[in-house]
């Protein structure tokens, strides 16, 4: 069983988001960064699938700056095989953009399954794979919480609005990523110190076709909270009367 | 041909609330983008509803009525979306940032090769090109920006946008769209659909949230949180530590590695306010806080707070709420 996940490389949740002074980047200094917690979902069940399967690799893609070394040996860490980074020195580009340059990476390596987050933590597009599948023209299943491969086909849970769907998929298929589908690892000793000696292979990015341009990036507005009503039950009737006659919300 | 073209989201034979926010969205740009508005119909016995689509400010609906659209699926919906937008051939397609428009608008920016903008909270025209307001990082940041293609995709944050009040005497041309696909060209095919114990809506769609955290000390005490969302007709959320725990399912997580929502009444109960739940939830318009902490950083972003006891504060606001309710 032959997976590909792509992963990125972006700031921890955990970070403060600063923005930089040419008023269209982060200030990325003191920022810990992560693999984006929905890829690394995919990427442990891509590895489980592949331990349980007994044959077969995990390839992890990564298209971002050279400092997403870190991520990669990370994934590589946690029972990835082997991996492509696909070294971006042009810095942003859009959800397409993104997708053109996974796509022509996987397009001709033999997969069963493409998996990715259902959406990254920096630009929150939720859209790469689906757009990664319908450029490579193939089926796609998305918020997956479940996820089983045999006998050519997969059978994955998705969370949908009315309630979770059960998806039956000839395969090779895209899949991403809910939160559910599986538990991350931490690496072992064992797995870091192979993780040094697995191959990245590794390929420039072409230039961004400048379709999207990111004019402007600025801290979202203040909110001006921080009025006590009150304390404990006895603040209870002051706090509806605001609700109703001061914010009207109810 | 149409300035703007309109998804429209249909649920259970009606239109969802988003509709009318994406219909009043596209009136407003379609203006200063010369055109009218077209609205896009796909489902199955939905074309009775393009007399509704009419009456939110339609030019002309699309129609895509067939059995193969009966459940949403991006494979069929794609190809009909895609149709209707060649007919339509906008400057500007306007989907609703939902669990179907998500993955949607993907599919046809790559099907018909135009520029996608996510999610995005205030939209404009700039010098000609479709400029656009979008959270990054959860909403921590706020980007500009400008697409250049000759038609860009959009979609909307629900609950962001006015929506179009129907007029009642307006109507539209009606026209069919031939997808020209057939239950066999699904390739990913829902084999079964597995019941919410519960039929709530999605979080991101809800007015009034009411979320819950770690103060609640646990999963045994929810129906106090549960009790306080009907009391004041909302659906319930989590912070990332209770579903960490395991007390809450995860698709009531509320924050950067969870839902982004926007509602209007946003009631924090036992929640300190990490930075990524903040992030999460931040855009509401009207933030509540009950928290036994006077210091939690959650009071610093609550329009409303009362330091106290959940335990004590929640029961006595639910019974205050149910009053007003009668």
């Amino acid at each position: 069983m032959d997976l590909i996940v792509c992963v990125k490389r972006v700031p921890d949740s955990a970070a403060k988001i600063k923005v930089a002074s040419d008023g269209k980047s982060i200030d990325r200094s003191g920022v810990e960064h992560v693999i984006s917690p929905y890829d690394e979902i995919a990427l442990e069940r891509a590895i489980q699938l592949k331990e349980a399967a007994g044959d077969g690799s995990v390839t992890v893609v990564c298209l971002g700056p050279a400092e997403a070394t870190k991520e990669i040996r990370q994934a590589l860490a946690m029972g990835a095989d082997k991996a492509v980074h696909v070294k971006d020195a042009h810095g942003a580009r859009g959800p397409l953009g993104i997708a053109k340059v996974l796509a022509a990476t996987v397009k001709d390596r033999a997969f069963d399954a493409l998996l990715f987050g259902k959406q990254s933590i920096d630009s929150d597009n939720s859209a790469v794979g689906i757009l990664v599948a319908q450029l490579l023209d193939l089926p796609v299943v998305s918020l997956v919480t479940k996820l089983e491969i045999a006998d050519g086909k997969a059978t994955a849970h998705r969370e949908a609005e009315g309630g979770t769907e059960v998806v039956e998929v000839a395969l090779p298929a895209v899949f991403t990523a809910q939160r559910g589908l599986a538990e991350p690892r931490y690496p072992s000793i064992k797995g870091i110190m192979m993780a040094k000696k697995k191959p990245i292979e590794e390929v420039e990015a072409p230039a961004p076709s400048g379709k999207l341009e990111l004019a402007k990036l600025e801290p979202p507005p203040e909110r001006k909270g921080g009025r006590i009503v009150g304390e404990g039950a006895d603040a209870v009737p002051e706090l509806v009367k605001l609700l109703r006659q001061e914010a009207k919300v109810i | 041909m149409a300035a703007v073209c309109v998804f429209v989201e249909t649920s259970k034979g009606k239109l969802k609330k988003s509709a009318a926010e994406m219909m009043g969205e596209a009136g407003r740009l379609a203006g200063s983008l010369g055109g009218g508005v077209d609205a896009v119909l796909v489902g199955k016995g939905v074309a009775a509803l393009a007399a509704d689509v009419a009456k939110l400010g339609a030019d002309r609906v699309l129609v895509a009525d067939a059995d193969v659209f009966a459940a949403f699926t991006v494979e069929a919906y794609v190809k009909a979306v895609t149709k209707a937008v060649a007919a339509s051939s906008p400057k500007l397609v306007v989907l609703a940032a939902s669990v179907v428009g998500k993955d949607l608008a993907p599919a046809l920016a790559a099907a018909t090769g135009s520029a996608l903008l996510t999610d995005v909270t205030s939209v404009g025209v700039e010098g000609g090109k479709v400029t656009v307001r979008k959270p990054v990082y959860a909403g921590k940041a706020i980007a500009t920006v400008a697409a250049s293609t000759d038609t860009v995709i959009a979609t909307l944050r629900p609950n962001v946008f006015e929506p179009a009040a129907p007029d009642d005497s307006r109507t539209a041309p009606v026209e069919p769209v031939e997808a020209g696909v057939g239950a066999d060209g699904i390739r990913a095919v829902v084999k079964e659909v597995l019941a919410k114990a519960s039929e709530k809506l999605d979080l991101t769609e809800a007015d009034i949230i009411v979320s819950g955290g770690r103060g609640m000390k646990g999963p045994e005490n929810w129906h106090l949180i549960e009790n306080l969302a009907a009391a004041v007709g909302g659906v319930t959320g989590a912070s990332r530590a209770v579903v960490d725990a395991g007390w809450r399912p995860h698709e009531e997580q509320v924050g950067q590695t969870g839902k982004t929502v926007s509602p209007k009444l946003y009631i924090a109960v036992g929640i300190s306010g990490a930075i990524q739940h903040l992030a999460g939830m931040r855009t509401s318009k009207c933030i509540v806080a009950i928290n036994v902490d006077a210091e939690a950083p959650i009071f610093k972003v609550a329009d409303y707070g009362i330091v106290g006891d959940a335990f004590e504060v929640v029961p006595v606001l639910t019974e205050e709420l149910k009053k007003l309710r009668e």
